[in-house]
């Protein structure tokens, strides 16, 4: 394992060959997300259906205008996220520099609580039959899985989706705020408002978010232990688990707010880019499973030793453009050859010539950064929605796929304009209303096409384009295939004993023997304590936990119950009913933690405790 | 003192040199062995997530008091006094530092740990996650500053203030020079020795507990870069290959 210094390390030579590094980079497309939230779902089943992280959504997926998720996390005023530029023009994370950090380690003062996410919680489910007689249904009602009493339900990862609770909590979306506080414009002043307004005409769209995997993380910045670091070969952002000692900096750090402390093992975790995945060549969870195909991931080849000088430019809305010139053109041979020389694997340099990202972001110019103004130079781009333009253009009559109508939209209206520009250009409304124009054209482009009419060149030309590009531009946005819109080099293991090494290693012994633990066996210190249990395991434990649990917290018997869904209807199998209890007996049940592999489909054991005493399990069917 | 002048009773052996010897090795051996078997579980468990209005007041005032006490503990007994007379800080004013810097230090930590243990009772989801290894060491170690205080407290102002400078600081010292002395620590006054002993079974408990957090106080963040790269780790799932396993290497020989 090798650590070094970052970007910042070396700097400020001229006439330098570029330090080529490779980042693993993801676009999405706006226009194609329903808000369905199957990337939350399944990125959540994958990662965070653990005990601790119940509130911590990598992927989440955010309706805008609103709040977002932890609530105002864009409020930077308030939370204090990302970096700022010095007045000698350096760098310095916004929440302090290294002596404020561990002046304030005690009490971190711009730790989001966790009413600023959510209160965890389940429901009462034992009380749907456990209640007595009555002439009232029994509700099941929620119960806090922080206290373990009942509690309200007031705010979600989602709670304001597609603007419920209207303009109450949308009026709180801080970008719209930032547009309000504008002095430099008048016409912005007033667009917050006038949403409110037009609450019942205004836009919304969808934004799923995940970690940003920044070419410059603040997260990484303010580990007080160096815990968080970024791999060299993808550029992934990833936490030792074993050097994070819980001092929570990097909360406050990310300016998007993609760090989550597991208040249970008292360790932050945060997205990993589905790094077993991608070293596999396969997508992220979130990308496999969505819907719409609306993500993209692919290489994109940059200069480290370029980023800290872009991410200081002096402007905010010229980190756009400066991030662009990070990038390094992969079909350039000069490129190539540094790349090379860098020790970056002829098939990488490959795949980042075929990168959708690249072609995205630097081609076709379509995908924009989320919040350049925080100077992280996040590589996790969106493409902006045409929709809430053309359904206006639809609303009020007009032919949505006209181009001159859609030109002239995108100029008039200013509102979604302005709140696109206030997510990805720092409030410069050039770089949307350019990307607009250019969906615009291709919309306008294909659509003569699909009609049989003759394609138009002048249409392309307007957005400065040809004929040739708009249709290969339109194949990638709108019908690439899985292998176009995941150009995915495997991770280079030529060691892949290592494989073999995982296989052996996790015995059944790991899974459910007797050297099960993890949260639901406590190490000695706690149920923090010992080493980490790999996540494969821990779900296994989990879902055998849950699927034998009927109770908010697992009955203490839960190990001689039968799990009706496991049950083949064959037999009655001991277990199938509740022992009959002696009076005073109680039951025990510390098997969890030693219970051998015999307990077959049926999970058929021995129930009571004399039987457990007397009869020494050894591993009959 | 020689030892043939004449035999410290077995009590004493065992209480000032057996028993502070065990708890140091104790505090060692089990750092070292958390450390390799449980970094994991190497953390703060900060609760601040649940609950951060009180916590805000009550952990810096005790950590930063407890801070001011243990640089107190080292001047008071590792720097013999001959050193501080030598500089010119004559015995009273060095008196008068120690009780007025001490008091400050003593009433910070003793504030601070009263309301982080109120506010660990009181608000509910900090006290779902407190294990009963925690409490254990909560009773610990608030009895080690409890008794530290009513220790200082006693000789002080109901006393006419004791000189521990003279008899527990040599005693210290012979401790870490590994020629213990327990002849002086016999006429220490009760109130002292208990708070030593008791501050021994907290060193004893010390790596069985969340507050090994405070071996991993980062300083070393002061002199690191920013941003921290690290190379794909090269182990597969979390151990390092075990032999045989080892990837293949060519081993270049000289003169090809």
């Amino acid at each position: 394992m090798r650590i070094w210094g970052g970007p910042g390390a070396r700097r400020g030579r001229r006439g330098r060959e570029p330090r080529v590094m490779a980042q693993m980079a993801m676009v999405m497309n706006l226009d194609k997300c329903i808000g369905c939230h199957t990337c939350s779902v399944t990125c959540k089943q994958a990662w965070t259906n653990r005990s601790g992280v119940e509130y911590a959504w990598f992927n989440n997926v955010e309706t805008r205008p609103g709040q977002g998720y932890p609530r105002t996390y864009e409020d930077q005023q308030r939370w204090q996220g990302g970096w700022v530029r010095t007045r000698d023009g350096r760098l310095k994370p916004r929440s302090g520099g290294r002596i404020k950090k561990l002046l304030t380690i005690f009490a971190n003062p711009k730790l989001p609580s966790i009413r600023d996410y959510y209160e965890p919680w389940t429901y009462d489910y034992e009380h749907l039959v456990a209640a007595p007689a009555s002439s009232d249904t029994p509700v099941a009602r929620p119960v806090s899985l922080l206290t373990g009493k009942d509690t309200t339900i007031s705010w979600s990862a989602n709670w304001d989706d597609s603007l419920a609770g209207g303009n109450e909590i949308a009026a709180g979306d801080p970008v719209l705020a930032s547009l309000r506080d504008r002095p430099d414009n008048s016409v912005l002043q007033q667009v917050s408002d006038r949403v409110r307004q037009e609450f019942e005409r205004t836009f919304l769209f969808f934004l799923p978010r995940i970690c940003e995997h920044c070419l410059n993380p603040t997260c990484a910045a303010a580990c007080p232990s160096g815990a968080i670091y970024k791999r060299a070969e993808d550029g992934i952002v990833l936490i030792d688990q074993d050097r994070c000692r819980g001092w929570r900096m990097c909360i406050s750090g990310c300016p998007y707010k993609k760090v989550y402390f597991n208040h249970r093992t008292g360790k932050a975790e945060k997205c990993t880019f589905c790094f077993p995945r991608i070293e596999l060549g396969q997508p992220t969870i979130c990308a496999e499973t969505c819907v719409g195909r609306l993500r993209y991931i692919g290489l994109m080849l940059y200069d480290a030793d370029a980023v800290a000088q872009a991410a200081a430019v002096e402007k905010e809305t010229d980190l756009y453009e400066a991030q662009k010139g990070v990038f390094l053109d992969p079909h350039d041979p000069e490129v190539v050859a540094a790349a090379q020389r860098a020790g970056i694997p002829d098939d990488w340099i490959e795949a980042a010539q075929r990168s959708p990202v690249w072609d995205l972001i630097m081609r076709y110019q379509v995908a924009l950064p989320l919040h350049p103004e925080y100077r992280t130079l996040p590589m996790v781009w969106y493409i902006p929605p045409l929709s809430p333009v053309v359904d206006v253009l639809r609303d009020t009559g007009h032919d949505g796929e006209d181009v001159g109508n859609l030109f002239g939209a995108v100029e008039a209206l200013r509102i979604p304009v302005q709140y696109l520009a206030g997510l990805f250009s720092a409030g410069d409304p050039k770089p949307v209303t350019a990307v607009l124009r250019r969906l615009a054209a291709m919309r306008a482009y294909q659509r003569r096409i699909n009609l049989g009419e003759p394609a138009d060149e002048s249409i392309a030309a307007t957005v400065g384009m040809t004929g040739a590009q708009m249709e290969e531009m339109y194949r990638l946005l709108a019908i690439a295939k899985y292998e176009q819109r995941y150009v995915i080099p495997k991770a280079h293991a030529e060691d892949a004993h290592r494989l073999e090494a995982l296989g052996t290693e996790c015995s059944l012994a790991k899974l459910a023997g007797p050297g099960a633990r993890g949260p639901y066996g406590p190490g000695p210190f706690g149920e923090s304590s010992g080493t980490p249990v790999p996540v494969g395991v821990e779900t296994f434990q989990m879902l055998r936990v849950r699927q034998s649990a009927d109770t908010v917290a697992a009955p203490r018997d839960k190990q001689t119950r039968v799990n009706l869904l496991n049950w083949d209807g064959k037999g009655r199998p001991e277990g199938l009913f509740p022992p009959q209890r002696k009076d005073g007996e109680r039951q025990t049940s510390d098997r969890t933690h030693n219970e051998p592999e015999n307990s077959g489909p049926h999970n058929n054991e021995p129930t009571s405790s004399e039987q457990e005493t007397s009869e020494p399990r050894d591993g009959q069917p | 003192m020689s030892m043939a002048a004449a035999q410290p009773p077995v009590t004493d052996v065992l209480l000032w040199v057996v028993y502070p010897y065990l708890c140091a090795l104790v505090l060692v051996g089990g750092l070292i062995w958390r450390y390799r078997y449980d970094k994991f579980g190497w953390t703060t468990r900060s609760s601040q997530l649940y609950e951060a209005t009180i916590l805000r007041w009550g952990s810096p005032l005790f950590h930063f008091g407890i801070l001011m006490v243990l640089i107190g503990h080292i001047g008071g007994l590792l720097i013999p006094k001959a050193w501080t007379q030598a500089v010119g800080i004559s015995d009273h004013v060095y008196h008068l530092m120690a009780v007025f810097i001490g008091t400050v230090a003593g009433a910070c930590t003793l504030i601070g740990l009263a309301i982080l243990i109120a506010r660990r009772r009181l608000t509910g989801p900090v006290f779902a996650a407190t294990t009963r290894n925690d409490k254990a060491m909560y009773v610990v170690l608030a009895g080690v500053i409890v008794l530290g205080l009513w220790a200082t407290v006693k000789a002080n102002a109901v006393g006419g203030g004791y000189d521990y400078r003279e008899t527990i600081s040599p005693w210290v010292r012979s401790l870490f020079l590994l020629r213990p002395d327990p002849t002086v620590m016999a006429a220490v006054p009760t109130s002292f020795q208990v708070h030593i002993l008791a501050a021994f079974t907290l060193f004893a408990l010390w790596p069985f507990t969340r507050l090994v957090h405070a071996f991993s106080a980062p300083v070393g963040y002061l002199t690191r870069p920013y941003v921290v790269y690290r190379s794909r780790d090269p182990r597969g799932g979390l151990r390092p290959p075990r032999r045989g396993w080892e990837p293949a290497r060519v081993t270049r020989k000289a003169g090809r």
